[in-house]
């Protein structure tokens, strides 16, 4: 197994989450591992045994994206958001909500790319809109938020019959 | 900042810090009085003091009333809290990154392809 710069995710000042992570090959071709659906779908997804049903990407500023993962169940979760700078290969800029909201507001992504010998180095900078919007997020990572989902649905359920 | 941020706070500022975390798993073995804890650092007692004030404020340790020994304790549970913290997410996003490792492979590979046939005039 070869050496990727290893994930690194820092909490930074009050409102932010930075990652950072090296990769084994040019920018041009993350930039577009970020940014194209069927790439996308190779590798952003959720939990084992979540599929993608949904992932569309209008690349421009004002664009739009949007992503949906199916679980197992049949459960979703969806996020959309808007493209505020595109510049290939080295830097990308959008907006993230969640339809289920589980955490509050909308959060800003700043992706940076740099690269040294074939090597690229990701930097990407999540503005959340309040602290506790961002500790919530370190809290209760994706997976959680899709167990949050199930509970709600299984409570739905529990009700209903 | 509500009352979790600041005690969340206190936590990474007192794990932050080689001798603190050192400090922590000599304290994991069973309590310690202060000149044990300083026994293995080249540090004069008042210097690990100041250590031992800043886990204390984190909660992170108690000591002892005794005058004489003010023997210092772990106290576990906000460790486990600063701990889980970062982790889950992290690992979450490993494996996605690791996914796109290995897609980045093949996309190289493709590419070396893509120009091996151009080199020896097969695209059209």
């Amino acid at each position: 197994m070869k050496q990727s710069g290893a994930l690194k995710i820092t909490a930074q000042g009050e409102r932010e989450i930075v990652m950072t992570r090296g990769f084994e090959a040019p920018r041009n071709l993350v930039f577009d591992a970020f940014t194209k659906p069927e790439l996308l779908k190779r590798w952003l997804l959720g939990p084992d045994g979540w599929t993608m049903p949904v992932c569309e990407v209008d690349l421009k500023v004002g664009g739009a994206y949007r992503f949906v993962w199916r679980g197992p169940d049949g459960m979703e979760m969806g996020v959309r958001g808007l493209y505020r700078e595109v510049a290939p290969p080295d830097r990308l800029v959008h907006t993230e909500k969640f339809d289920q909201a589980w955490y509050p507001g909308e959060a800003v992504i700043t992706t940076v790319l740099a690269e040294q010998d074939g090597r690229t180095t990701l930097t990407a900078t999540i503005l959340y809109e309040s602290r506790e919007a961002r500790d919530t997020v370190l809290k209760s990572p994706m997976e959680s938020g899709v167990a949050a989902s199930y509970n709600r649905l299984a409570a739905l359920l529990a009700s209903a019959g | 900042m509500t009352p979790t941020d600041r005690h969340l706070d206190a936590t990474f500022t007192a794990l932050a810090d080689p001798t603190r975390r050192a400090i922590l798993a000599r304290l994991a073995s069973g309590e310690a009085s202060v000149t044990e804890l300083a026994r293995p650092f080249a540090m004069s007692q008042p210097a690990i003091s100041k250590h031992l004030k800043v886990l204390e404020r984190a909660g992170l340790i108690s000591r002892g009333r005794d005058a004489q020994r003010r023997p210092c304790r772990l106290k576990a549970a906000p460790l486990a809290d600063a701990a889980g913290w970062l982790e889950e997410y992290r690992r979450f996003w490993e494996g996605r990154f690791q996914r796109l490792d290995a897609l980045l492979d093949e996309m190289k590979t493709a590419g070396k392809k893509a120009g091996a046939r151009k080199i020896r005039g097969k695209d059209r």
